[in-house]
């Protein structure tokens, strides 16, 4: 075996261990950062299928990101505001049901996913990450100057929603779900990616000649990996909309978009566990230089620059070694 | 009364256009030599909003403070050129996003850290100040026309210089083939600084130029950058032409849309509906016509792909 | 952990020693400290940070973290002083949108919320919480106090306009609920708009007689020059918002002669007052902004309580808060039945001292006005 799945290994334990340790010695706001890691890692995997395996340069997860924020707040907003979600044609519940509203944000995300992925996917290179973009930015002004579900505001969900059998206003025991769910996208990323489905898409990738001339038209296997990707991020916002307990546009705008990539970039792209290093480390230096000056960002930068320039292949290809790279 | 209310705002659309495309020409230019996508591109006009602004507030004139927006934001662009960006032509698009995502926080707090978290003082110069009556009976501020015209002329001077010069024919071969002008004996890599520093230095002069209609603070570039990006990307990327184009449709169609809107919705309801709800469909407006453009003509209206 | 723990000099104090509890107090302020938005989260904090100087307890620690201005980031800081710092009151926050993220949360684990700034209706009204208190105003506030003087200021076809975001929504209804003039035009501008070429057109062309705009920050500064240059020339009232000491040396002469609806102006008669702008200009070397003065005001609030009970004992705590039992720069303070000031509302004119501009007192707008929402509020 190479490196790779070494590391991968030692990652997957660290993410465990430290809001593990953090609860036994009674220190919950690390479990949180923990969890907010967990999170995004879980939308940069998200953006990994298209960005990484699917060479699909998307600067508008943010979008689908939001879209699964939102369909938390619109599910659960009803039933705290004792209100339906729904009165006509049929009377339609809210509900606080975690499963529920993963299913409902998936959804959404995966039906938004194929309406942007089927316009934007006629365009290539740098017009297909502009018109991503554009997407995403028609979706951040429409949810900022909409007045219903509270406008630049957001909404607050004062309560965190249920998990049968789990107590999730427990730190623990949410980080535990957010976990969870990463790691199961990441089993099936990489059993995606070597099916057949995730052959051909690396085939579209490498050559998409070779791979029209035996009948496969690249488009609906874009398409398909973009839907993917747009319902993970989407799953990831929902979550995150749990872990704030809170949704506002801010979910949706072309700064987290950059930032989701950058988790990816930083991590490694098309690594299976880029994401999950890159949000790991963007978190962490977030964290720790936010207590040493009023100027972090500035700090923030020269690192990622630092990265950027003398770390190819991000964390990932530099620990293991370019060997295992995608590309 | 209403047509040259119309007529006002057309002006105000073109004045708006002929900024952005300040900003645009620089952006389209980099991409279509050098193929790079500089998302700092926004700072450098922040770096000409506050040379500016710092130069005139220092001797008073307005006029030192524009030839100072022109020169910071050409040696920002040189140094940032030489020390950073020539390190990826080589690579991919994505690893040039995050290097100058990192770039816009090094300069947003770079400045900050220069010049405090305050706005800066820069106003209009007193030679420009106030309105001017056009044929017709519309008073119109002089420094808006004035801008036109800069803008315009820059414009002119842009398609004189890749079209006449010996730079031009260099920067246009330098599009289609790098390796043959390398051949040819051109110094690629002074080619590359010079043509990033003279997309540095008209983004500066933009943000000097609308520094003295704005306010001048950290993170001033970042939403121009966007809509930057959205005139290149309508007018077809690495192109002058369309970058042109592009910016003079984009603010038109925001202009006349934030105008026209909440007065259509008017007459199908309240007054303070229609102004909320047409104000929220105008902001959406201009990436609706980038997606409409995209899905019609993928390269864009003067695009190659 | 980054903690960026100020610890307040714990040089005895002993002034205060004999009613003070010896409880010590546990300050989280979240803050806009980068970006921006960083002015009025630096003068918040400035302004805060003085008052705890300036009375030396060594009882009362202050913990200080940046929002960014982002909610999310502001939700996670509010977690992390509750669960690891173990904070008894939270503060400091300048966004309406942020302290709807925070505030009921942080006061549904029984933290106490003092508002240096953002009041929004929801939490004057129906989100109303005993631990919850507004040491600024509330919202609406400001943009009544301008309406209620708009036609004394001779404005009777006003023409109002305010970003498309909640807070800009507030402010035109607050502006419209004493104005006693027709309005003529009523625009909502883009969130960090920079360009408004295209209202000044149409506040020519609406046959106005006078102008109420609520753009802060940024979008002050690019309005009101764009405005001066324009030569439309009508008159011009807003809330302190638009017009504050933070951003009025950025607008120049193109802000002179504007009015706007204050509850605290630098020149305000009082002898509270007078110490904190002196104090604060030799401190910091720059004059106060209204945020300055709110920072500052809570913070004596606090300070106040702590000298009459012990936070641990949380009713008696709450007493001591509502009493209001200290000296605040803008004179006369008390708190209403939900916990907002009732107060004078002024208004201010922008001129010129010297090389600096700032903001004198005009005329009073309303005398004891309090929180219009309050009637909704059941606790």
């Amino acid at each position: 075996m190479r490196r790779e799945p070494l590391l991968n290994g030692v990652l997957a334990l660290a993410l465990l261990a430290v809001p593990l340790a953090a609860w036994a010695l009674d220190e919950p706001f690390v479990i949180t950062l923990a969890t907010k890691v967990a999170i995004l890692a879980l939308a940069g995997a998200g953006l990994n299928i298209a960005l990484g395996y699917g060479g699909l340069v998307s600067l508008g997860h943010a979008a689908f990101f939001g879209i699964g924020g939102y369909a938390m707040a619109v599910l659960a907003a009803p039933v705290q505001n004792f209100d339906l979600l729904m009165s006509w044609p049929f009377e339609v519940p809210g509900t606080k049901s975690m499963p529920l509203i993963w299913l409902a944000a998936m959804s959404a995300g995966a039906l938004a996913a194929l309406v942007i992925g089927a316009l934007s996917l006629r365009t290539a290179g740098v017009y297909f990450i502009m018109i991503t973009l554009a997407f995403g930015q028609m979706l951040y002004y429409f949810a900022i100057s909409w007045p219903a579900y509270g406008g630049e505001d957001g909404i607050s969900i004062y309560v965190r929603n249920g998990f049968a059998g789990l107590n999730t206003l427990d730190p623990i025991q949410f980080f535990a779900l957010a976990y969870g769910l990463l790691m199961a996208v990441l089993a099936l990323t990489h059993m995606m990616v070597r099916a057949r489905f995730g052959l051909a898409l690396a085939g579209a990738r490498q050559n998409p000649g070779r791979l029209a001339a035996l009948g496969i038209r690249p488009f609906s296997l874009h398409l398909s990996a973009f839907v993917i990707s747009g319902a993970i991020t989407a799953l990831a916002g929902a979550l995150y909309a749990d872990l704030n307990r809170f949704v506002s546009p801010s979910m949706l705008s072309w700064q987290t978009s950059g930032e989701i990539m950058v988790f990816v970039i930083l991590g490694g792209v098309g690594r299976l566990f880029g994401p999950v290093a890159g949000a790991a480390l963007f978190i962490l230096l977030e964290h720790w230089l936010g207590g040493v000056s009023d100027y972090w960002k500035l700090f923030l930068g020269l690192i990622l620059l630092g990265i950027v320039l003398f770390a190819r292949g991000g964390l990932i290809g530099t620990l293991a070694g370019r060997e295992d790279a995608h590309d | 009364m209403t047509a040259m209310l119309l007529i006002e705002q057309a002006l105000n659309g073109l004045q708006y256009g002929v900024m952005l495309f300040l900003m645009a020409a620089g952006l389209t230019l980099v991409f279509g030599v050098m193929g790079l996508i500089n998302l700092a591109h926004g700072s450098l006009f922040m770096v000409g909003a506050f040379a500016c602004a710092a130069v005139a507030g220092a001797t008073g004139s307005f006029w030192l403070g524009l030839a100072a927006s022109l020169a910071a934001a050409a040696a920002a662009g040189a140094i940032v050129e030489m020390t950073v960006i020539r390190r990826l032509y080589a690579r991919d698009h994505l690893d040039q996003v995050l290097a100058t995502f990192a770039l816009i926080l090094v300069f947003s707090e770079g400045t900050r850290w220069a010049f405090g978290s305050f706005p800066l003082y820069l106003d209009i110069p007193a030679a420009l100040a106030g309105p001017v009556t056009l044929p017709g009976g519309l008073e119109y501020p002089l420094y808006r026309l004035v801008l036109i015209g800069v803008g315009l002329g820059v414009a002119a001077g842009l398609f004189w210089l890749i079209g006449r010069t010996r730079l031009g024919i260099r920067i246009r071969a330098g599009e289609a083939d790098r390796e043959m002008i390398a051949a040819l004996g051109v110094d690629i890599s002074r080619l590359y600084t010079i043509v990033f520093a003279l997309g540095a230095a008209l983004a500066g002069l933009a943000g000097a130029l609308v520094g003295a209609l704005q306010s001048v603070q950290v993170g001033m570039g970042e939403p121009v950058l966007i809509l930057a990006f959205v005139v290149i990307v309508i007018g077809g990327i690495g192109s002058i032409k369309g970058a042109l184009v592009g910016a003079i449709l984009v603010g038109m169609t925001d202009t006349l849309g934030r105008f026209v809107l909440p007065l259509a919705l008017g007459t199908v309801m309240s007054r303070s509906d229609a102004g909320a709800i047409g104000a929220a469909l105008a902001s959406m407006l201009i990436y609706i016509l980038m997606a409409v453009v995209l899905v019609l003509r993928p390269g864009g209206l003067y695009g190659r792909a | 952990m980054n903690v960026k723990t100020i610890l307040m000099a714990a040089v005895a104090a002993v002034a205060m020693a004999d009613n003070a509890t010896a409880e010590p107090v546990k300050v989280g302020m979240i803050t806009t400290l980068s970006g921006g938005g960083a002015s009025l989260g630096i003068d918040t904090r400035d302004g805060f940070m003085l008052a705890v100087g300036m009375a030396n307890n060594p009882d009362l620690e202050v913990i200080i973290e940046d929002d960014q201005r982002k909610p999310d980031v502001a939700v996670q800081l509010a977690d992390k002083m509750i669960q690891s710092d173990k904070v008894d009151v939270l503060t400091g926050i300048v966004w309406s949108n942020l302290a709807m993220a925070v505030v009921p949360a942080a006061t549904a684990q029984g933290k106490f919320y003092l508002s240096t700034n953002a009041a929004p209706s929801q939490l004057a009204g129906k989100g109303c919480n005993p631990n919850y208190f507004a040491v600024s105003y509330q919202n609406d506030n400001l943009h009544e106090a301008a309406g209620a003087y708009a036609a004394t200021a001779g404005i009777t076809k006003a023409f109002i306009m305010a970003p498309n975001y909640p807070a800009g929504k507030d402010s035109l209804a607050g502006f419209k609920r004493f104005y006693e003039g027709d309005v003529v035009g009523e625009v909502y501008t883009q969130l960090g708009q920079t360009d408004y070429a295209g209202e000044i057109a149409q506040i020519r062309a609406s046959g106005a007689d006078g102008v109420f705009i609520f753009l802060p920050g940024g979008m002050g500064i690019s309005f009101v020059k764009q405005y001066a240059d324009s030569g439309v020339g009508l008159p011009l009232i807003g809330p302190a918002f638009s017009f504050d000491q933070s951003i009025l040396q950025a607008m120049g002469d193109a802000a002179l002669g504007t009015l706007n609806g204050a509850n605290w102006s630098p020149d305000l008669d009082n002898a509270a007052n007078a110490a904190f702008v002196t104090a604060f200009a030799e401190k910091y070397d720059r004059l106060p902004s209204v945020y300055a003065s709110y920072g500052y005001d809570t913070a004596n609030l606090l300070l106040s309580a702590m000298a009459k009970a012990s936070v641990a004992d949380a009713p008696a705590f709450r007493a001591a808060l509502k009493a209001a039992d200290f000296a605040s720069v803008r004179g006369k303070f008390a708190f209403g039945p939900a916990n907002h000031p009732i107060q004078d509302l002024y208004v201010r004119e922008v001129v010129k001292e010297g090389d600096l501009y700032t903001n004198k007192i005009v005329g009073t707008a309303m005398t004891d006005r309090g929180n219009p929402y309050e009637g909704e509020c059941k606790m």
